[in-house]
């Protein structure tokens, strides 16, 4: 199977990017990845996804994939010989990911992002309580699933635990942001641990951002977030 | 018909005017699947409801031998995966990802667009209509010149698109808007009759006139 038709676009603060490339490494794939600028977007990024524009894109010789944990349900599909699966086997079992990975792509990403940009007490008091409601949830998921393993997919990192996962730096990056613990272990010791082996993983080492640079290009982020909501 | 080789129990929580909902009654009815329906009354939730849905408690809400699954999209593979009569996803990784993808581009980026242009005030109609005629230029751009999303048979992403075959034409009759029409998008149009006409698909939406006329109601509230 050629794996050096592999292209990614993707851009290094990327949670979404970062599963790409966990799933890649999971399946032991080579792929040439291509930093995107965004600003402008390259000729390669507009047509292979010309409906969003946007990163990651996972180019396979003549095909583009676009949408991050599609992607990543490719990336199983095409190489389920390779290395662990990353899908459960049984159907029912891959509808319960899917549904928490659609969860955390909406709740957590929606909850943390207001977290982050909240400017005033009352409002980063009520954003907190919504990212605390989410990681009880998420708590609970981990419990039920894991089975006293490691992870979400239970011995092996599954489709939930990559893709939560590679959110973990930015909830880091939010903590400093803030000066306030998110992941607690008080509140959820599962998860508190399950970041730890996440971030150990072998297909997951090296790939995360460094915090230092995140944090920098997290505050800017949120500089022009704030401006551009503010009425003139 | 789907074989019952043990007891099997499927139920389906709904609602009538929902084309989320609408979605699994397709699927169901695709794959000759018989199943017991719920009609849910989201301002009184049944303890069903909020027993199988706890974290969004929402319809749709299929139940399949005791084990609850949300979300359309979620359900719709659930239901391929687990009655493999009929298939509306290809064995084949990559147009499994393209129809992925046109499902969720539609949950996300068209049908909001259109939902918005048809329930828009004066102040925000213009910028509204302009969004939703782009969203079904990328549909029309999409479907070329195939019988269905899926192509020769209904697929995912035709029974996704459900809200366009059917609602759109009855919520822009609302509206006083001309959205989809032969003339702005011929072949999403011809699309929407081909599904529409389909012989199970026609058996499975609901009545136009009490959808004319529910969407009525909800328009003179507001």
């Amino acid at each position: 199977m050629g794996t050096s038709d592999l292209k990614l676009l993707s851009t290094p603060s990327s949670p979404f990017a970062l599963r790409v490339k966990i799933a890649l490494n999971i399946k032991g794939l080579d792929y040439d990845n291509i930093v995107e600028t965004m600003n402008p977007k390259s000729d390669l990024l507009l047509q292979s996804n010309p409906v969003y524009k946007k990163i990651p894109v996972l180019i396979h010789g003549d095909k583009s994939i676009s949408e991050s944990a599609i992607i990543v349900e490719y990336i199983d599909e095409v190489w389920k010989n390779n290395g662990t699966p990353i899908l459960p086997s049984n159907a029912y079992d891959r509808a319960i990911a899917r549904f928490w990975v659609a969860y955390i792509d909406d709740k957590w990403y929606n909850s943390s992002k207001n977290l982050l940009v909240a400017q005033n007490d009352e409002s980063k008091k009520a954003c907190f309580e919504q990212v605390e409601e989410v990681l009880l949830r998420l708590e609970d998921v981990l419990n039920k699933y894991s089975e006293g393993k490691d992870f979400f997919g239970g011995e092996n990192i599954g489709f939930l635990d990559i893709c939560f996962g590679s959110y973990l730096s930015w909830l880091r990056v939010t903590e400093k942001v803030i000066g306030k613990k998110v992941l607690d272990e008080t509140k959820t010791p599962a998860l508190v641990k399950w970041a730890e082996a996440f971030v150990a993983h072998p297909a997951v080492k090296g790939n995360l951002p460094e915090t230092d640079k995140l944090l920098v290009f997290a505050k800017s982020l949120v500089q022009r977030m704030v401006a551009a909501a503010t009425p003139k | 018909m789907a074989p019952a080789n043990q007891e099997e129990e499927v139920r389906l929580l709904g609602k009538w005017p929902s084309p989320f909902s609408n979605r699994i009654v397709l699927a169901l009815k695709l794959k000759g699947v018989s199943y017991k329906y719920s009609e849910e009354n989201l301002a009184n939730k049944s303890d069903d409801l909020l027993k199988y849905n706890p974290v969004y408690k929402k319809v749709p809400v299929l139940v399949h031998n005791g084990n609850p699954i949300a979300e359309s999209l979620v359900i719709l593979e659930y239901i391929d995966e687990t009655w493999t009569n009929n298939s509306f996803l290809s064995q084949d990784p990559y147009e499994r990802a393209l129809a992925r993808f046109w499902s969720k581009t539609l949950d996300d980026k068209i049908l909001p667009a259109i939902w918005n242009a048809c329930w828009s005030d004066e102040k925000g109609r213009e910028k509204a209509v302009e969004e939703a005629l782009e969203a079904l230029n990328i549909l029309e751009n999409e479907i070329k010149d195939k019988k269905f999303f899926g192509g020769e048979t209904i697929g995912l992403v035709d029974i996704t698109a459900n809200f366009i075959g059917y609602w759109v034409e009855i919520l822009q009759e609302i509206a006083g808007l001309e959205l989809l029409t032969i003339e702005k998008f011929p072949k999403v149009f011809k699309w929407s009759q081909e599904f529409i006409n389909h012989p199970v698909i026609k058996e499975g939406l609901p009545p136009r006139d009490e959808l004319l006329a529910f969407f009525k109601a909800s328009a003179s509230k507001k």
